[in-house]
Parts: structure tokens; C-alpha cells; sequence
């Protein structure tokens, strides 16, 4: 008798700790689990009323008219300079962009880009640590803020900006391209009418093909698979006419042939695939300092300035050059502001050059990952669409 | 074969012409059989061995064997992951003098392979001499500890609390390293990788995976209501989901849950999917063991006056464990394998190393071939060794033979 009532007992007190354990859950953390969208104001409520508890007497002590921050405004800077390091989320395995070198050493556009930002923070591009982070983990890792920045061939797109984090600067233009053999002579999308096209299945690859071949009257037969390489694979052995994906990776894969000259990337574009880096919502100071440095770089190759002439460049008889690497007796370009040196841009640009040095390293003609035509990663002075705020 | 026996004595055994007569040439069809088996394991071969030798390419492979070894672990830090290899080598060679046969062929295979790394010719220059020279201090320090593991007062104990020092020294201090240390600066796990990340799970998992695993399978068995619902709800739900949403739960969703000053580690968060999922199934494997011993046992144990704690260490325990070496091995060799699913948290483990490898630049785009078969033999060499040391154990302990 007595242990059959224990028995009952003890389902009803587990029943009774699970409902408590579930409504708790519920009343602290309302769905954070579902998407991000429910995340960001979560946070951001608890900021706020942090806020008013902290800064405004700071405020009224402080001089006269100072801006009252939200609350988070420089947690990131101080907690990098606490660390000593910036905290990346990366590509591991992407040729060109997030990659290793046979030192295991991280390399690629999207690091150096890692490597300006410590450079310019802390005045050591080594000051990082590169998280490796899978497709999946970009919104999570900015939603949390297990890293400061993600340099990881991330497209902006306006529901990533409102549910992941804050998106700071254009600083790739990729868009979805065609890869044809040579020999095909085929230049135009017109010119496809009817082909066989190897797409990855699933992705919004397919889609942009779809209503590309769509709005444009054309037929096509896909022949799909689940994995890229795969689609590269059918594509050499001549199962397709033309193989499509985003024009970097179109670039990487030719470099890989055989011949690469006997295929071709046709210059149609068919989607936008603006890359950029991203920091985490809540903290402005952090989100002005990775733009800043992105515009630095961009604005040092306008200018001339290489992470060779950096020094020279200093003397420059333009005072714009000058205030952009922070020579002594130039005008404030916000770094009083963002909490950064004068010299900030200048460290980043010697530790990895303006954006076209980073852009030829890895992608210019010896470039060290594959070939691909700027195109319109030029600067805006020469037909691209690279163009930065002036720094001053 | 060539020895006759005249007469006396029991007939020798048939030659090697009649021994093919009879099993593969006995009568027309099974001749017909053979012909054409062995032409098809003929042209397979030669297509396999042409492709080895000739079509493969096989510089993803050898033009960096430190990142399939370590990753990213800092090549001036190198030295620790050195020493580690070093301290478990010895203790292989320890674990061969004490325990013989279990580790024989393990310890021997070891030498040897290390021996053939540290002189194997590559046109790299990521292996420098130096560290082959290191490479080559392992196959004698097997040796050394073979020897020092046959001495009479090196009993298996001891080389059991070394074996847990050493794993527990590796993974929290050697590799780690400690803020602010010069001797060993901090090396985030963030660029951990390699077998070294696999062999660190996989070992990790199952060390701490099999006693949770044991108390899960004792829990669904006692009868505290409270324990027992909570191993059977704990072994139901976590069998019920597949690995890859264990360690996405433990990987994303757990970072989403806990506030960022709190944040783990992401291959602690790994490994704790790990030995999450191992234990349950351990718990399931080791409860069979348990369900076979009689209850006569227990009650005879009971009619002793043994209390229930000593019934289970010294009565239950030992028989159902030794019930379950199978089918745990067996587990452990697919936790073993499991490990690569971590490559899709993001963490570079062989398989994560093999697609960076693949990216090293261009021309090796397209050799996956090349590098996933390497990569299965490696874990294949692994798999193997670890069922070959159950056959032994089993074979000792006579499971079976009763």
C-alpha cells in the first residue's frame, strides 16, 4: 500500500518540478530558443533598463553636454582590449575567402579583413582568434555574441539584418554567374536557351536560376545535386552545358581544371550577394569602429596608400592622407569617438594593405587563391562599386 | 607441404595444387565461378592499384600532415602536442609490458608507423627535422616502457593511474596552457583540430560517457521511483533524437540559453553532446548485462548479509560488464566514427581538417577521392585495433565459454 502511494507521489511531484521547470523557463526566456527575431529585443529590453540605472549619473558628473550612450555602447572595445584579441567567427574552408595554409595558419580575403580590424584595435593583425563557424552558426554566434564580428562570406540581406545582428560595410560584390566550356561559344544568357544546367539542389541557387531562365523566356533542364562538388564534377565530365553558383566560387572551381582556360565565367549576373561583415546588435561604438576600418581600407586605396608607403604617406602633401593615418596636428576622423589611436587606420593598412592589396592578394592576376576579374569590386572611380565615406 | 609423412603419423595436409582443386576446381560450374571471380578481382585490382599509384593524387595528403595531425594548433606551441604523443606512446609501451597481448599489436603497429612517418620522404616543408627526429624518439620509447612494464613490481594499477593522469594532464593542461603563462601560453580550442580533436572526443566520450552510462542502466533499474523515471525518461529522449540534434542543441541552442559571461567552451559543448548521447546507449547496453544475471545471485548475496551497494560492485557489476564487452566495444567504435559529425558545429576535427585541406588551394578541389579514403583508412585503423583488443579481452575473461 505505502509503496504504491510513494510511487504516485513521487509521478506527481516529477509532473509538478517538470510544469514548474517549464513555466520558469517560459516566464525568463520567452522563446528564445525559436529565432532570433524574438532574441534581439529580449536583450535589448535589459539594456535599456540598465541604462538609466548607470549612465545618467556618470552623465551628469562627466562634462557638460555629453551624449547619453544606450547601454552595451564600448563593452565590445574594452572587453578586446581586456582580451587582447578579436574574436572572428570564420570560414575554414572556403578557397579565397576563409581558408588555411599548410601551417594551419588562417588566410583569405574575409581574415585579412579580421586582421585589419585587430590591427587597428589593438596594433597587432596576429590579435585574433578565428572561430570556425558553419553556415548554421552565423546567426547564433551574432545573436549571442560569442564573437565580435563575422568575416565569413555573409550576404546582407534585410531579414538577416534585422534578426542576426548589425551589418557594417559592402566589402565583396558576388552575385550568381555562369560557367561555360570555351569552346561553346555561348556569351549570353539568350544563347543558353534549352542547355543542361548542374545546380546545387535546394538552395536559393536554383531559385535565382529559375526566375533568370523565367523572366527571360528561356528553357532550361537542371540537373541537380546536393552537393556542390558534385556539381563541378557533372560539369567536367560534360553531364551539363553550364554550371552555376555564386562567381567567386565559379573562380575557384575553374582554377581548379585541368585547363582552366578552356572554361569560361560569362559576365551575366543574376543575383546580388553583397558580402559583408557583421557585429553583433547592442553595441554602436563597435559597429562605427569595423565600418571605419572598412571605409579606411577603401579610402587608402583611392588615395594611393599601400601598406608599403604607409610611412611615406604620412608627409603626403594632401592633408585628407594625412588625417586618414592620423599624423600628429591633423583633425579628429573619430577616433577620439570610437575609442582608437590616430594611427588605428594607418596600423591596419601596414598590417594588410588597402582594400585592393587584400583583394589582389587573394584574387588578382598572382593572386594566391585563383584569378577573378574586379569587376564590380573597383573602386567607384573605375566603374566598380567600392566606394567608402571620406575619413575625416 | 613438403614434408611426407611415410606411413605413420596423420596424413599431412594436402598440398597447395590439390587444396585449389578441391575448393575451386571440383567441378565444371565451380570452375566456371572461379575463372570469372577471379577475373573480377583481377581488373579491380589492377584498377585499384593503377589509381594508387598512378592517377591519385596524393599531395593533398602528404603536402601538410601536421593539420591532419593537430589542425591549427600553433606550430610554435607544437612541442605540447609533442610531449603529449610522447607520454601516450610511453604508456602504450607500458600498457603493452603489463597487459601483453590486448595492446601487442596495437603497440607494435604504433612503433612502426611512427618509425615510417619520421624518415617517410614528403615534399613538404611544413615536417621539418626536427620534428621528425621527435617522430622517431617514439617507436624506442615504446620499447623503454615495454621493458619497464615487465618488471614484476609494474603492476596493471599503476599503468591505469598513469594512463588517467596523462588524460586528464593532456586535454586541461599540457595542450590548454593557462593565460599569462610563458612556459604555456593559452591556446584557445578554437584551433584545435585534426585527429587530435577526434582521438580528444572520442577518448573523452568515452571515458566519461561509460560510468554515466553504467549509473543510468543501474538507475532505470532501482527502485527509488524518483532515480527510475528519470534514467528511463534521460535514456528514452535522448534515444529517441539522432546525434546531429544533440550536438546542434548542446551547440547552438544551449549558447542561445546561457547568458555570454557563462559561455562553454564550443568543443566542451561538443563533447557534452557526446557523452550525452553515448551514455544513454551505453545505459541500454549495460542493462542487458544486468537482466542476465539470475536474481538467485542477488538474493543469495542478500541471504549473506551483503548490503545492496557491495551486491552491485561485487556480485552484478563484474559479471554483467563483462556480459557487455562486445556490444560496448562495438558502441565505442561507432562513438569512435560519430565524432565527425562535430564538423558540422564547426569544429575542424579529421574529416573538418580534410575539407580545409581541400581547399588549400586550387588544384585540389577536386581531389575529395583522395583525401576521404585517407581519412577512413585512419579511422579505420583505429576501429580495427579497438575491436581487436575486445576479441583479446574477451577471449581472456571467457566471455562465452561457459
Amino acid at each position: 500500500m505505502s509503496r504504491k502511494l510513494l510511487i504516485v507521489f513521487s509521478v506527481v511531484i516529477a509532473i509538478g518540478m517538470l510544469a514548474t521547470a517549464c513555466s520558469g523557463a517560459q516566464t525568463e526566456v520567452p522563446a528564445t530558443a525559436s529565432t532570433g527575431e524574438e532574441v534581439a529585443p529580449a536583450v535589448e529590453t535589459v539594456e535599456v533598463i540598465k541604462t538609466v540605472v548607470v549612465e545618467v549619473p556618470a552623465a551628469g558628473e562627466a562634462q557638460p553636454p555629453e551624449i547619453i550612450q544606450a547601454a552595451g555602447y564600448g563593452e565590445t572595445l574594452q572587453a578586446i582590449l581586456n582580451r587582447g584579441k578579436v574574436v572572428c567567427g570564420v570560414h575554414t574552408e572556403l578557397l579565397g575567402f576563409g581558408y588555411l595554409d599548410e601551417n594551419g595558419r588562417n588566410i583569405g580575403f574575409d581574415i585579412d579583413l579580421c586582421r585589419a580590424i585587430a590591427a587597428a584595435v589593438l596594433g597587432d593583425p596576429e590579435a585574433i582568434e578565428a572561430v570556425p563557424i558553419t553556415a548554421a552558426d552565423r546567426g547564433p554566434v551574432l545573436q549571442t555574441g560569442e564573437v565580435d564580428v563575422v568575416t565569413r562570406n555573409m550576404t546582407w540581406t534585410s531579414k538577416r539584418d534585422a534578426e542576426w545582428g548589425n551589418f557594417t560595410w559592402i566589402t565583396f560584390y558576388d552575385g550568381q554567374g555562369f560557367l561555360v566550356r570555351a569552346d561553346s561559344g555561348v556569351t549570353s544568357l539568350e544563347e543558353m536557351d534549352g542547355a543542361t544546367v548542374c545546380v546545387t539542389t535546394g538552395t536559393t541557387t536554383e531559385r535565382n536560376l529559375a526566375t533568370a531562365f523565367g523572366d527571360a523566356g528561356l528553357t532550361y533542364e537542371a540537373v541537380t545535386f546536393e552537393e556542390t562538388s558534385a556539381v563541378y564534377g557533372a560539369y567536367e565530365e560534360g553531364r551539363c552545358d553550364v554550371a552555376t553558383s555564386d562567381k567567386s566560387q565559379l573562380a575557384a572551381v575553374r582554377a581548379g581544371f585541368q585547363n582552366p582556360d578552356d572554361h569560361l565565367i560569362l559576365d551575366i549576373t543574376i543575383s546580388k550577394e553583397p558580402l559583408t561583415p557583421a557585429v553583433p546588435t547592442g553595441d554602436a561604438q563597435w559597429l562605427d569602429i569595423v565600418k571605419t576600418v572598412m571605409w579606411g581600407l577603401i579610402n587608402a586605396e583611392e588615395y594611393g596608400i599601400t601598406s608599403a608607403n604607409v610611412e611615406e604617406m604620412k608627409s603626403s602633401e594632401n592633408a585628407d592622407i594625412r588625417t586618414l593615418l592620423g599624423v600628429e596636428g591633423e583633425s579628429d576622423w573619430g577616433y577620439g569617438t570610437l575609442g582608437l589611436e590616430a594611427d588605428s587606420l594607418a596600423q591596419a593598412i601596414a598590417a594588410v594593405g588597402n582594400y585592393g592589396e587584400i583583394y589582389d592578394r587573394y584574387f588578382g592576376t598572382e593572386g594566391i587563391a585563383f584569378t577573378l576579374d574586379r569587376g564590380l569590386n573597383n573602386l567607384w572611380t573605375n566603374g566598380g562599386l567600392i566606394y567608402a565615406p571620406p575619413i575625416k | 607441404m613438403t614434408s611426407t609423412s611415410d606411413g605413420v603419423g596423420p596424413p599431412s595436409p594436402p598440398g597447395a595444387m590439390e587444396w585449389i582443386r578441391k575448393n575451386l576446381f571440383s567441378n565444371w560450374y565451380n570452375s566456371l565461378l572461379t575463372i570469372l571471380g577471379a577475373t573480377v578481382v583481377y581488373f579491380t585490382l589492377i584498377n585499384i592499384i593503377t589509381w594508387v599509384f598512378n592517377t591519385a593524387d596524393w599531395r593533398p595528403v602528404t603536402v601538410a600532415p601536421l593539420l591532419y595531425l593537430v589542425g591549427q594548433y600553433p606550430r610554435e606551441e607544437l612541442w605540447r602536442a609533442g610531449i603529449s604523443l610522447l607520454m601516450v606512446t610511453f604508456l602504450v609501451g607500458m600498457s603493452w609490458g603489463v597487459w601483453k597481448r590486448y595492446v601487442r599489436a596495437f603497440a607494435i603497429f604504433m612503433g612502426i608507423l611512427l618509425g615510417i612517418l619520421a624518415v617517410f620522404p614528403l615534399e613538404t616543408t611544413t615536417i621539418t627535422l626536427p620534428i621528425r627526429a621527435f617522430m622517431l624518439i617514439n617507436p624506442f620509447l615504446i620499447y623503454l616502457g615495454y621493458r619497464i612494464g615487465r618488471l614484476q613490481s609494474v603492476h596493471g594499477r599503476h599503468v591505469a593511474t598513469l594512463w588517467l593522469i596523462t588524460l586528464l594532464l593532456i586535454p586541461l593542461v599540457i595542450l590548454p596552457g593557462f593565460e599569462n603563462s610563458s612556459l604555456l601560453p593559452k591556446v584557445p580550442t578554437t584551433v584545435w583540430g585534426g585527429l587530435l580533436i577526434t582521438l580528444l572526443l572520442s577518448v573523452g566520450g568515452i571515458v566519461l560517457s561509460f560510468p554515466i552510462g553504467v549509473l543510468l542502466a543501474l538507475g532505470r533499474r532501482s527502485s527509488l521511483p524518483v532515480v527510475k523515471l528519470f534514467s528511463i525518461f534521460f535514456i528514452e529522449v535522448v534515444r529517441g533524437v539522432p546525434l546531429v540534434t544533440i550536438l546542434f542543441m548542446f551547440s547552438i541552442i544551449l549558447a542561445l540559453f546561457l547568458p555570454s559571461e557563462s559561455r562553454i567552451d564550443r568543443v566542451i559543448r561538443a563533447l557534452m553532446g557526446t557523452v550525452v548521447f553515448s551514455a544513454a546507449y551505453t545505459a541500454e547496453n549495460v542493462r542487458g548485462g544486468l537482466q542476465a544475471i539470475p536474481p538467485g545471485q542477488v538474493e543469495a548475496a542478500k541471504a549473506m548479509g551483503l548490503k545492496n551497494f557491495h551486491i552491485t560492485i561485487l556480485i552484478v557489476l563484474p559479471q554483467a560488464l563483462r556480459l557487455v564487452i562486445p556490444t560496448i566495444v562495438g558502441q565505442f567504435i561507432s562513438l569512435f566514427k560519430d565524432t565527425t559529425l562535430v564538423y558540422i558545429v564547426g569544429i575542424n576535427d579529421l574529416l573538418g581538417i580534410g575539407n580545409a585541406v581541400l581547399n588549400l588551394n586550387p588544384e585540389f578541389v577536386r581531389l575529395q577521392m583522395e583525401v576521404y579514403l585517407f581519412i577512413a583508412v585512419i579511422f579505420w585503423v583505429f576501429s580495427y585495433f579497438m575491436s581487436y583488443a575486445s576479441l583479446q579481452l574477451e577471449k581472456a575473461l571467457g566471455v562465452g565459454e561457459r
